[in-house]
């Protein structure tokens, strides 16, 4: 099958729906698939052969922060040139609402579409003024993925129709065989995550850290991901700031190995996460998870069953787990292996199979409509009802 | 004074030449707008009938292979006779009856196939490995196309009330589409899935 896929952020940028692209291109190629991934990029990034770039994204405020985005007329001519190249049988566009290649890709594209929808955003107010020209676009989507339950239920609140649920996917594996280091073992706290971006929860745990030392002297919090160091620690009391140590940016390769050496794993996510995949990287790499109980978190760890929750910026509360889960070896077993168990239908195998079949269903129906029905005769007469038959 | 009046006149005729410049533009623009809108709806309607179709043969694979599943001798009789019956009666239903002979054949799948214990037997014979994945694939297949071809009914009809469409009337003799309402819950042992 030859398969057009568009990535609306810029691949130079790390970011959650680059690497689901990402994932699911290479899954798709091994298993003999023609994929194309259509994606903004500097032009000196290096890229994989199967990724062209659509040009350099521009940084513009839009919904309150600053996003790196796609449009004009440059860009609209490489989609076109992309999509007339490429002559795709399905084209899957990832975040088809947002106004980047997305978007440009839905209104340009004829065949049949497939549509991946991550976040779940409120409406914004550009939505709704622009919900007239959007409309149309949008109409031409075949299928529509919702990667949670809940992105799903605010989908269907903003723009009306349904979706299928299919989950981001993970390569189990990779991090279920990654070796523990010893550095990272022993009473370890685990977070990743940008740290000086306040939604990712840092300063929740750090607010419930001193409770935790307080009982626990000898535990330490290990943190991975970019953000000011001093900035993070400047709440804690500078007694405890030894017990916080700062990896920084971590490779795949280092991201698994930390989670399958750590004692436990913390999000404390406070809000704008439509699915959260690290939580299903912790589990795949058997780390127990304690995590905020965000709808789309509690969808991830089955309620409850796969990791443990706590009230969402609560940091009492987080504290109060984690001493409970950090002093029961026994639980925390049980919950490696209930994660371990849950995660595999996060899996790429079982992932990949669903994504291939809402591409089957879609151009199953495309071709059994193009065999049996040749352009109709009378074109806008006939539309209008003008002509008698 | 005949001379004003003369010099009067052009001006007159350029008004009027004018006017009628703007009525044809409008008038072209207005039957541009309606015409895309036409083909907006021409494309919706050919998005139907491109989901219908996919349900169909969906619906058509999962009644197969139920059928297969029931003449093989893999089930003990009771689940065979269960099953055979519902799978034949989805495949021969008439179009007024289908949902509810889709829903009837969904009900017996799970009836059949609510434990683990039996998708394993299946699994154990000699080719029931593809026949149980097959089976597996059709009952996540049929919501999936079911969802799709819904979504697009929902797209259609929205714009079908619009009063441009329903004035000029753009869609022509195309039927109002219906959604295809059914009780498609895959059977558990079968999909272990999360959401949908």
């Amino acid at each position: 099958m030859r398969i057009g896929i568009v990535c609306p952020y810029s691949w130079d940028v790390p970011g959650g729906v680059q690497f689901h692209i990402r994932d699911l291109a290479d899954h798709l190629i091994d298993l003999g698939h023609d994929v194309s991934v259509l994606a903004p990029a500097d032009d000196d990034t290096p890229l994989p052969p199967y990724v062209v770039s659509a040009g350099r994204a521009v940084p513009v405020p839009y919904n309150g922060s600053v996003a790196r985005l796609n449009f004009g007329f440059l860009s609209a001519a490489r989609v076109r040139r992309w999509l007339h190249d490429g002559t795709f049988d399905v084209i899957h566009i990832h975040e088809p609402a947002s106004p980047s290649l997305g978007l440009l890709a839905c209104w340009a594209a004829q065949g049949p579409i497939v549509a991946t929808f991550h976040t779940s955003n409120p409406r914004s107010r550009a939505m709704i003024a622009a919900y007239p020209i959007l409309q149309p676009a949008l109409e031409k989507i075949r299928a529509r993925i919702a990667v949670s339950e809940y992105a799903r239920r605010t989908l269907v609140e903003h723009l009306g129709g349904d979706a299928v649920v299919i989950p981001n996917g993970v390569d189990v594996d990779f991090f279920a065989k990654a070796e523990p280091k010893a550095e990272w073992q022993g009473d370890t706290i685990g977070f990743i995550g940008r740290i000086d971006e306040p939604r990712k929860g840092l300063p929740v745990l750090m607010k419930a850290l001193p409770k935790i030392l307080a009982e626990r002297p000898g535990t330490r919090l290990l943190v991975a991901g970019r953000g000011d160091e001093e900035e993070a620690v400047e709440k804690l009391p500078a007694e405890l700031r030894s017990r916080v140590e700062f990896l920084g940016m971590v490779s795949d390769d280092d991201k698994a190995r930390f989670l399958r050496s750590v004692d436990l794993y913390v999000a404390p996510n406070t809000g704008g996460e439509s699915f959260g995949i690290i939580l299903v990287e912790a589990m795949s790499a058997g780390a127990p998870v304690l995590a905020s109980d965000l709808d789309a978190f509690a969808q991830v760890l089955d309620q409850g069953a796969a990791g443990e929750l706590f009230a969402n910026e609560d940091a009492d509360a987080l504290a109060a787990s984690a001493l409970r889960l950090l002093g029961d070896p026994a639980r925390r077993a049980e919950l490696r292996a209930r994660g371990s168990a849950h995660v595999r239908r996060f899996d790429w195998s079982t992932v990949g199979a669903d994504i291939l079949s809402v591409y089957e269903t879609v151009t199953d129906g495309a071709a059994a409509v193009a065999a049996d029905e040749p352009d109709e005769p009378g074109g806008l007469l006939a539309r209008l009802g003008l002509v008698r038959d | 004074m005949p001379g004003r009046a003369a010099r009067g006149a052009p001006v007159a005729c350029a008004t009027v030449t004018s006017t009628l410049i703007w009525i044809v533009v409008a008038l072209v623009a207005i039957g541009l707008y309606l015409s895309w809108t036409a083909g907006r709806l021409d494309r919706l309607h050919s998005r139907i009938d491109a989901a219908r179709a996919a349900l169909d043969a969906q619906l058509l694979r999962r009644a197969s292979v139920a059928q297969e599943l029931a003449t093989s001798g893999v089930l003990d009789p009771a689940a065979s006779m269960v099953l055979y019956e519902a799978a034949h009666a989805a495949r021969q239903a008439e179009e007024d009856n289908r949902e509810v002979a889709e829903s009837d054949l969904s009900q017996a799948l799970r009836a059949v196939f609510g434990e683990v214990q039996q998708v394993e037997a299946v699994q154990a014979v000699p080719g029931g490995e593809d026949a149980a994945r097959e089976l597996a694939q059709a009952v996540r297949r049929v919501p999936m196309a079911r969802r799709f071809h819904n979504d697009a009914v929902r797209a259609a009809r929205a714009l079908r009330r619009h009063r441009k469409v329903r004035w000029f009337r753009l869609a022509g003799h195309a039927p109002f589409p219906l959604a295809f309402e059914m009780d498609d819950e895959a059977p558990v042992a079968l999909a272990d899935r999360p959401g949908t």
